[in-house]
């Protein structure tokens, strides 16, 4: 599998001048090097934990650790993977004798051979290097069209807030390694379980906000609406349905498996962060105009979902009832396999469009179905997937992340009990905005007329791209109808980490792929059935329509007796998400600004109208910060001289203080 | 059990009419009109299905599966939901969250079906129904957790045959509360005035009529058929949760079912009326005061679910 992806990297750089074999080489092999991924995962899920040492040294041992938990993660990895590399073999015609594809590979290649490493390092130190090594890579990916300016901030923004991430990380790993006496990350679970109460809180914040600046929680979520929209649209997909998911990886591996989910309010943390980014994400993506920013939100809502099934599992499990926790951590799982495969689809979707019509703008597009009916098919799938539509992939999660909140009545804790269906409550309004958000993508960008030229001129993409994405589409109504299949696997890599197998005491599957929550009085939904019960169902309007076949005339549409079939009489994506605007006015802070010439007093001759949101916090937690460090900064200047031999005496300085410490402590 | 479904489905289909025509006649008795006969509804559909289609020359494919995807959707809903019997043939394929999200379903592409013909009117009418839906959710969500912290599940049959089997003890606080925050919901959620009017064409004030506007003939009465059924569903809804009362559950002979059935429909027209007579006592408020009738609906069933770790958990 390594090297598959090796094969690629460096088959990239050497045939760099040759576009077209180059991009075959590289992402064939990365999709070989998938397929290879995913049979080892399946393995190891179903078999035994997989050791390689590299050195035997004692305080550092180098080497490959993978357990139940690595292998799901290196499973979702390998099929987004997959599935990507073949969108690429035709997405990267785009860019054929304009940007070097040898870079692109080599990068695409190590990328993902970097995301692998992290969820199977076995120290804290090797951790370290591999994480810093994908976010270097990532960054270099996010640059990739450097020429933009917005894509030099995106990557600045992010490059940035992942090492504020990444400081965290150390702090937490730095207060497991003290205890602990190594880096090995076999010693950390020992030793997290000893430690002081204070120092567990510690580790565990730490680790949550570091990990939770790559994940994209609210409020450290602001490098993802700019890094993934600039990334090319293959990388993109692996960024938002991959990479931010490794996060969630480490955050399981710390509270659970190195912390024991001892803290009881850790759970609470989680959940309300979950809630909180599940809500803002989806808010900001209702009203945003850019597709791909728009779908890079989205991912922070979903993070959100998944937050919130890990935090409703992290409260039951400190409750003492593994069982109830199970469900929830499956629910989450399950959430986080559904999502990268339907962010995936959608970022390739979303790729498709901008392939054809070169805009990422909703505004300027529509009534792109009938030139691209087959990316409008797969696209529509993502949609009703993302938008949990049953008998869809999302819907499963969200209604097993229901249900696993709802299992609160099993508690004796009425602070939990309030907290889990005020979760529920807000999860129900981001479900309900995340059908209106996608509703509006879909709407706008496929049906009605074309709202400009891009829009006019596009046409279906190639091969690849389609293969790509049906891939995706097919595993999202496969996620969807079959979760029998899927949840004894999930539940194996649950009962992992929790201690506890879930199935069959508390969730189990049954005929007809029903499954079903036997401690709530059998609750079961069974979405093949349901399926089956929506086609058979087709028999009673069809034979309406079918019996005394009626003429179908063609005319334009209605428009009060007067001909408006043009697409300025459109509604417009932002008229469509004016009413949430208009609910959240306090968060969205709108500001217009509208300019109108007159030519006579009574006929305006040109009107130009601008709206804007803001980004609330940025304006108000991020700007104030950087505005105080640039001030600090300034006044440091000072000691800057410039000269080296100031440094030297700086140097000189600290060193006389140092030794004076040292002869102060020993004596 | 086959016998089961159809006869479900055919009582629904064939009583939704009656609902609708029933409610008009209240409320035009309300206005001191004389009103439609109550089975005007039936006359309308016979009528349209005997009509041409015109159809936009902008539409895709959407347009004409959306009305074919919302009608099977909420059938499908139909048969989830205890109507005369809690043992449903097919309870076992989803629960109460499954049924919402099977309405979700219906109004998705209902909404899609208004943007693909290019007017503005389906924009405008798609836009505020999804709107309306998203203000609708959370309160729908935490009425039904209040409902299911009662009763221990979200099986739609288990609800009905648990509430059914206590008999007035079920009436308790927090249901009433439940109740209430859920006439709310199924008044935004069917489209009656407070916030919708089912009778408009003001284009400053339609919701459902504005998406479904360019359609004609065949497939109008498709939809119009399909948004009567979701309104009997809503109100069976209504019913069957908190009045189960009279409901045959298993093994219940031939007499029990048709008791059951009578009792059904007089508690929908109940339910039909009183919701007849809130619409005709309320003017349609603006859509941007609805978000503070559904804070209402969703401060009561917050309420009842404190109201039920009170009691309960005491």
């Amino acid at each position: 599998m390594v090297a598959f992806y090796l094969i690629g990297a460096i088959s990239s750089v050497i045939l760099n001048k040759k576009d077209r074999i180059c991009s075959y080489f590289s992402f064939f092999s990365a999709a070989a090097g998938a397929l290879i991924g995913a049979i080892f995962s399946i393995s190891v899920i179903f078999g035994e934990t997989f050791y390689l040492t590299l050195s035997q040294d004692s305080y550092l041992k180098f080497g490959f650790f993978v357990d139940k938990l690595s292998a799901f993660f290196i499973l979702v990895i390998s099929i987004s993977v997959f599935a990507v590399s073949i969108f690429s073999t035709g997405y990267v015609k785009e860019y054929f004798g304009k940007k070097n594809i040898g870079h692109l590979g080599f990068l695409y290649n190590i990328f993902i051979l970097s995301m692998i490493f992290v969820v199977c390092a076995n120290n804290a130190i090797m951790f370290l290097i591999v994480w810093e090594l994908m976010s270097v890579i990532s960054f270099f990916l996010v640059v990739y069209e450097h020429e933009k300016p917005e894509t030099r901030k995106a990557g600045f923004i992010y490059i940035v807030m992942t090492h504020i991430g990444t400081g965290f990380i150390l702090l937490s790993f730095m207060i497991f390694a003290g205890t602990s006496g190594s880096f090995s990350f076999e010693t950390f679970n020992p030793a997290g379980l000893t430690m002081t109460p204070l120092l567990k809180d510690l580790a565990f914040i730490f680790a949550f906000i570091g990990f939770g600046a790559k994940a994209g929680i609210v409020p450290l979520h602001i490098w993802l609406p700019y890094a993934h929209p600039a990334a090319p649209s293959n990388v993109s997909a692996l960024m938002s349905g991959v990479m931010i998911k490794t996060a969630i990886f480490m955050m399981i591996r710390i509270s659970f498996d190195f912390l024991g989910a001892s803290g009881s309010w850790w759970g609470y943390i989680v959940l309300a962060v979950g809630t909180i980014s599940a809500i803002l994400g989806i808010l900001y993506a209702v009203v945003e105009p850019d597709m791909k920013k728009m779908l890079a939100f989205s991912s922070i809502e979903n993070i959100g979902i998944i937050l919130i099934g890990l935090g409703a599992s992290m409260i039951f499990f400190a409750s003492g009832k593994p069982i109830i926790s199970a469900i929830a951590a499956i629910a989450a799982l399950y959430h986080l396999l559904n999502h990268s495969v339907f962010k995936g689809l959608l970022f390739m979707g979303a790729g498709s469009i901008l392939y054809s019509t070169h805009t990422k703008n909703i505004e300027e597009l529509g009534g792109i179905i009938k030139k691209m009916p087959l990316s409008a098919i797969l696209i529509l799938i993502g949609v009703l997937s993302i938008s949990a539509m049953p008998p869809f992939s999302g819907f499963v999660s969200e209604w097993l992340t229901f249900q696993s909140l709802l299992l609160s009545f099993n508690l004796n804790n009425n602070f939990a009990i309030i907290m889990l269906s005020i979760s529920a409550a807000f999860l129900a309004l981001t479900g309900a905005l995340a059908a209106y958000c996608f509703l509006k993508f879909f709407g706008m960008v496929f049906l009605a007329l074309p709202r400009s030229e891009h829009a006019r001129n596009a046409k279906e993409v190639n091969i690849p791209m389609l293969v790509g994405m049906g891939i995706f589409a097919l595993l999202s109504i496969l996620l969807g109808i079959l979760p029998v299949y899927v949840l004894p696997v999930l539940d194996r890599i649950a009962a992992s980490f929790i201690g506890t197998s879930a199935f069959s005491q508390s969730i189990s599957v049954g005929t007809f792929g029903m499954i079903s929550i036997p401690s709530s009085q059998g609750i079961s939904i069974s979405t093949p059935v349901l399926l089956a019960m929506l086609l058979i169902l087709m028999l009673i309007p069809a034979i309406i329509l079918l019996i005394n076949r009626r003429a179908q005339p063609i005319y334009e549409t209605w428009g009060c007796g007067q001909p408006i079939s043009t697409a300025r009489n459109e509604y417009s994506a932002n008229a469509f998400s004016k009413p949430v605007q208009m609910w959240f006015k306090s968060l969205y802070r709108p500001a217009r600004e509208t300019e109108a010439t007159y030519s006579s007093p009574y006929l305006k001759e040109s009107f130009k109208f601008e709206s804007k949101i803001e980004q609330v916090f940025e304006q108000y937690l991020y700007n104030p910060v950087v505005d105080f460090v640039m001030v600090k900064s300034r006044k440091a200047k000072l000691i800057q001289t410039g000269s080296i031999h100031a440094y030297l005496g700086y140097i000189f300085g600290i060193l006389i203080i140092l030794f004076m410490f040292v002869i102060a402590g020993g004596s | 059990m086959i016998a089961q479904i159809i006869f479900q489905l055919f009582i629904i289909i064939a009583l939704a009419p009656l609902l609708s025509g029933i409610m008009k006649k209240v409320k035009a008795f309300f206005q001191i009109r004389k009103g439609p006969g109550v089975l005007q509804p039936y006359y309308d559909i016979l009528k349209l299905l005997q009509k041409d289609s015109v159809v936009s020359t902008n539409v895709s494919w959407i347009f004409h599966a959306a009305p074919i995807v919302s009608f099977v959707a909420v059938l499908a809903a139909g048969l989830l939901i205890p109507i005369y019997i809690t043992q449903l043939s097919l309870g076992f394929a989803g629960d109460l969250i499954a049924v919402i999200y099977l309405f979700a379903l219906a109004r998705f592409f209902t909404a899609l079906a208004s943007l693909d013909a290019g007017s503005s009117f389906g924009g405008m009418g798609g836009s505020r129904e999804m709107f309306i839906a998203s203000l609708v959710e959370p309160a729908l969500m935490l009425s039904i957790f209040a409902v299911a912290l009662n009763v221990g599940s979200t099986n739609l049959g288990f609800i009905s045959q648990t509430v059914s089997g206590l008999g007035f003890d079920a009436v308790s606080p927090y249901q009433i509360l439940a109740f209430v925050a859920l006439f709310i919901i199924a008044i935004a959620e069917t489209g009656r005035i407070p916030v919708d009017n089912p009778a408009t064409h003001l284009e400053l004030t339609m919701i459902h009529e504005a998406m479904i506007l360019e359609y004609s003939g065949k497939q109008l009465a498709i939809v119009e058929l399909g948004a009567m059924i979701k309104q009997l569903l809503i109100y069976s809804l209504l019913a069957n949760i908190f009045f189960p009362w009279g409901i045959a559950t298993g093994g219940a002979g031939a007499l029990a079912m048709v008791f059951a059935i009578l009792v059904y429909v007089i508690k929908i027209i109940i339910i039909g009326i009183t919701m007849a007579v809130v619409e005709t006592s309320t003017a349609k408020w603006r859509l941007f005061r609805l978000p503070e009738l559904m804070s209402i609906s969703l401060m009561l069933s917050f309420l009842a679910i404190v109201a039920f770790i009170i009691v309960k958990g005491g």
